[in-house]
């Protein structure tokens, strides 16, 4: 008991090995694809979906640049056509300009804020619009160079005298000989709300600034902070507009100020002097990308957690049924060790009951020849001798019957599987003497060579007796019809006690060698054998460390040589006391060996 | 002819045969006594039994064996079989290669002795039938 208890206590961490190996290969053979594919589709579809968007984006920068762009050339035509259609010379006057301004207003909305004409000293000489800016000096305004250089300039977005943004379109017209300015200025909302129409999402907003980067609209939010990032992408647009890059770049970074990465799609107008920009929180821009990531995510950590739980619960539940399985298999070969037992002695049991109808039979005839002596009279010739005689007969067979019964009760006492130190020559000597009465009825003669000082095997009494009867049973089977010669040796090597019985019987054919072992494998008629004989003795021999090896020659005879590893602390065993035919102790003797 | 019925009682147990054998003698027997199947066989040789009594479990020669070799060369000779308990098979066995009777171990002595003459009273019957259908 003490002993089934260790063991399940040393197997605990087997089953725990077992439950976790298995629980790592389910989670692995279920993970991986899940992960794999997971992975793959994310990645597939993180990169269509950002393709599609910035597609998306970028289409729409492009038709608001061509929109600006086009506005701008459509305003510089409307002055150009002025510039040409009116001419000079009729310009110089006010109330032309006026009438003009008027006409352009008219027709165009208040896009035109006012119209002048710059005489070649930079003094606008004619004016027409809202504010009072006749007479006003031109001649060191950036665009008032600007024009004499390229004859048409769109100036950026400035605030000018007047304070209020706006920007110009300036031609240089030929007025009386002299290259005069022709000067519109534009209100700077018209642009701007076709920027401001572009808003996406939360964050996305358009505007459109300088090469210095400096703001031609009113962004929606407060842009300052974000000027010499704006400033650096740009610088960089002009870089790569070699590689076409100009169209609609994109951009993404990180913004300093509110620390969130930033969308920027960049687009030269107006010959590369100012870009449309439009930017916007990758977050935003990609939204439903990554809340379906997350729900991805999500589902894929649920997954997770849902597999690796039922590996978990699923490898314990496996691992308990192998266990519960192993402990009934053990459970069955205890009851096959014991069925093989109970075999082995019904073999034995018909040697005994010839070996003890003997000495009854004598005994009963001895006790029948006195009475024939008694009915004759004790006087008559030396009756009385021979009745003294006959009886001396029966006690003397009487001893022999106890002489049986001792051994039989000794051999049925040691079923006690508990294992101790044995000396295994001791064993072969008795089990040898045990078997002598059949082996001497099949004409088989029981030979022990058993080397002196084999060291001490741990071992079951009870379980050694049956690997070594169940073996002289077989040998001595084996030579059944006409006899033959076991031998039972003993001796110590390396550490190692060999146990070798051999038989000069029938042999085993090499075909059957490989299967002895195997349990219900007999060569016996059905009803002769179980099979189970080598079986049990092989798990015995192996449960205690050893192993079992044959060698057989077909007609020759078969050796069984058994190896058991000597005990560690095992004591020698004492010189034995001779031949197999030697009777052993009484009973005495063989208390002190059963242990109690 | 002589009414003394010819025993040959088989055994490897001699302490049995030699007290079976005087008390058989006291009854009026003819005994002779062989401790292996091999002497029994030439014991009969010069000993013309009429019934061998033969315990079938001995060293060396087994009891059928000597059965068979018995109902070969003097196939009058009836033979009654001794067994142990386990080996009853043997005892059919013995039955159907022509023994008389099988009796077993340890045998009540008035039995075996009722056995004996049985199988003797047959023997002679035998031979009658044998020498009147010669004569005839």
């Amino acid at each position: 008991m003490a002993q089934a208890r260790e063991n399940a206590v040393s197997e605990a961490p087997y089953y725990q090995g077992l439950a976790k190996s298995m629980m790592f290969t389910i989670a692995l053979v279920s993970l991986a694809p899940l992960l794999g594919y997971a992975l793959l589709s994310g990645y597939q579809y993180t990169t269509a979906y950002k393709e599609k968007v910035e597609a998306h984006l970028r289409e729409l920068v492009l038709k608001h640049d061509q929109s600006v762009d086009s506005y701008l050339r459509e305003k510089v035509a409307e002055v150009q056509v002025l510039g040409e259609v009116v001419g000079g010379d009729r310009l110089k006057a006010e109330a032309e300009i006026t009438s003009l301004h008027n006409a352009l207003v008219r027709s165009h909305g208040s896009d035109f804020v006012d119209l002048g004409i710059v005489n070649a000293a930079g003094v606008q000489v004619a004016y027409a619009g809202p504010y009072p800016l006749q007479g006003a000096d031109y001649s060191n305004a950036e665009w008032f160079q600007a024009v004499k250089r390229r004859r048409v300039f769109v100036s950026d977005v400035i605030f000018g005298l007047r304070g209020v943004p706006h920007f110009i379109i300036a031609l240089l017209v030929d007025v009386g000989g002299e290259q005069w300015v022709l000067k519109a200025t534009l209100d700077f909302m018209a642009i701007n709300d076709l920027v401001e129409d572009i808003r996406i999402g939360e964050t996305g907003l358009a505007f459109i600034t300088n090469r210095a980067a400096q703001f031609q609209t009113t962004p929606r939010r407060d842009m300052t902070g974000e000027v010499k990032l704006l400033h650096n992408i740009l610088a960089r647009g002009g870089e790569d507009s070699i590689l076409g890059r100009g169209r609609a770049a994109i951009t993404v970074v990180d913004d300093p100020v509110t620390g969130r990465e930033v969308l920027f799609v960049t687009s030269p107008l107006k010959d590369g002097e100012w870009f449309m920009v439009y930017q916007q929180d990758t977050a935003d821009a990609f939204a439903a990308l990554y809340r379906i990531r997350n729900v991805g995510v999500a589902v894929l950590l649920l997954g997770t957690v849902c597999i690796l739980a039922m590996a978990f619960l699923l490898s314990r539940r496996m691992a308990r049924k192998v266990e519960v399985a192993d402990q009934e298999k053990d459970m069955m070969n205890d009851q096959v060790v014991e069925a093989g037992k109970l075999a082995s002695v019904g073999e034995l049991a018909a040697g005994i009951a010839h070996e003890i109808n003997n000495p009854v039979a004598i005994m009963v005839e001895e006790a029948g020849w006195v009475q024939d002596l008694l009915e004759e009279g004790l006087q008559k010739d030396d009756n009385e001798r021979e009745v003294q005689r006959a009886l001396t007969q029966i006690r003397s067979q009487g001893a022999r019957c106890r002489e049986i019964t001792h051994k039989l009760l000794s051999f049925a006492r040691k079923i006690d599987p508990t294992v101790e130190r044995m000396c295994v020559n001791d064993l072969i000597r008795e089990m040898a003497q045990f078997c002598e009465q059949r082996a001497k009825y099949a004409n088989v003669r029981i030979e022990t060579s058993l080397e002196d000082g084999v060291p001490q095997v741990e071992a079951s009494q009870s379980e050694m007796q049956q690997v070594l009867l169940n073996l002289i049973n077989n040998a001595i089977d084996a030579m059944d019809p006409g006899g033959g010669e076991l031998d039972i040796m003993s001796r110590a090597e390396g550490g190692d006690v060999f146990i070798s019985i051999s038989d000069t019987g029938c042999g085993i054919p090499k075909a059957n060698l490989q299967r002895i072992f195997d349990p219900f494998f007999t060569t016996k008629p059905v009803g002769k054998g179980t099979g189970l004989g080598l079986s049990i003795i092989y798990g015995i021999i192996n449960k205690m460390g050893g192993d079992i090896s044959v060698k057989s020659v077909v007609n020759k005879g078969t050796a069984f040589t058994i190896r058991l590893p000597a005990s560690k602390e095992g004591m020698r065993c004492a010189a034995g006391n001779g031949a197999a035919g030697e009777q052993p102790p009484a009973d005495g003797g063989r208390s002190e060996e059963t242990g109690g | 002819m002589s009414d003394s019925i010819r025993l040959l009682l088989v055994d490897d147990e001699t302490d049995f045969t030699a007290t079976l054998g005087r008390r058989l003698v006291r009854r009026g027997l003819t005994v002779e006594t062989a401790d292996c199947g091999e002497a029994g066989l030439s014991k009969l040789e010069t000993f013309p039994a009429d019934v061998v009594l033969l315990d079938v479990r001995m060293p060396g020669m087994d009891g059928l064996s000597v059965l068979h070799r018995i109902k070969e060369l003097y196939p009058l000779t009836e033979v009654v079989m001794l067994t142990g308990h386990a080996s009853m098979e043997v005892a059919i066995r013995g039955m159907e290669l022509g023994a008389f009777d099988y009796l077993m171990k340890p045998v009540a002595f008035e039995e075996l002795f009722y056995k004996v003459e049985d199988a003797a009273a047959r023997k002679r019957l035998q031979e009658g039938r044998i020498e009147g259908r010669r004569r005839g």
